[in-house]
């Protein structure tokens, strides 16, 4: 079996405690999708629950709000890995579940 | 790609690897390498995905390469649809069967474990949820538990880069650097 474990724990500790330009509460709540003000909390839903549907004028929004490009790439990049890893923790408890009541 | 600093702020020695690729390859460096090497004390995403995608599993890498093109297809993301198509082409060394799974995953030329494990991939991306029944299902039809955890790491690796391609921007290859680029994935990997 291939196991992304501790790959997986190393890579949320990088993003949200590693060294960065937005702050770690910024990036924490970006993971979280939560806890947000706007213009950031309407991004961050958005690159969670329909990254397709992102344009040029969203990433210029965060610009005009004051946001480095350095920022902006973190924000998407936690807030990808946050939803991705809801999604994966709630389907290896599924996992969990189905196991333990075979 | 939607910001500079993807396409133009790397640091000096992943430029120099970028005018190497361009040299040796005759393709121009892709967005998701420029992404990988962008910054890689922040993300370098690169270890976990050669993980799900190379590391030990009684699903093949073709097998894999399948998941990461249908996950994508379910994210509508073109760029991860278009590399993986390839990639899972390749390693299959069967076309038809790719484009036949993305076209309909019910009628295609699929083995039961995995169309079952596709289905459930499938509803995890479109849904965010899963429930017990869902992957009892996919047990039921002959999947074990390691290979579901296999292709729930698959799974993650391209829920975040579909989203990190779509909202960066990604460019879709012509289709010879398209190819080019399957042909690397298979022999050289994703670190």
């Amino acid at each position: 079996m291939s196991d992304i474990t501790s790959l997986h724990n190393s890579l949320v500790s990088r993003i949200l405690e590693g060294e960065g330009q937005a702050s770690p509460e910024i990036r924490r709540a970006a993971f979280d999708n939560e806890g947000l003000a706007e213009p950031v909390r309407t991004f961050v839903d958005k690159v969670a629950h329909g990254a397709r549907m992102v344009t040029d004028a969203d990433i210029g929004t965060l610009r005009k709000a004051g946001l480095s490009e350095d920022q902006i790439y973190e924000i998407v990049v936690c807030a990808a890995i946050g939803q991705a890893t809801r999604q994966y923790q709630n389907a290896l408890a599924a996992l969990s579940a189905a196991i333990g009541r075979n | 790609m939607r910001l500079a600093i993807l396409d133009h702020g790397h640091g000096v020695r992943a430029k120099a690897m970028f005018a190497l690729i361009r040299v040796f390859s005759g393709h121009p460096v892709v967005d998701a390498v420029k992404l990988a090497f962008y910054r890689p004390s922040f993300y370098r995403g690169g270890g976990l995905t050669q993980e799900a995608m190379r590391g030990p599993s009684d699903w093949s890498v073709a097998d894999r390469e399948l998941m990461a093109a249908f996950v994508s297809k379910v994210n509508n993301t073109a760029f991860c649809i278009a590399a993986h198509t390839a990639t899972s082409a390749l390693a299959y060394k069967d076309g038809a069967k790719v484009s036949a799974t993305l076209a309909d995953l019910e009628t295609a030329p699929l083995t039961e474990p995995l169309r079952s494990t596709l289905r459930m991939l499938g509803k995890l991306t479109r849904e965010n949820n899963v429930d017990a029944d869902d992957i009892s299902t996919v047990l039921a039809a002959g999947v074990s538990e390691h290979q579901i955890k296999d292709a729930l790491a698959v799974a993650f690796a391209f829920n975040v880069t579909d989203r990190l391609a779509d909202v960066f921007d990604f460019a879709v290859d012509d289709s010879a650097a398209i190819k080019a680029g399957a042909k690397y994935l298979l022999a050289r990997g994703y670190r």
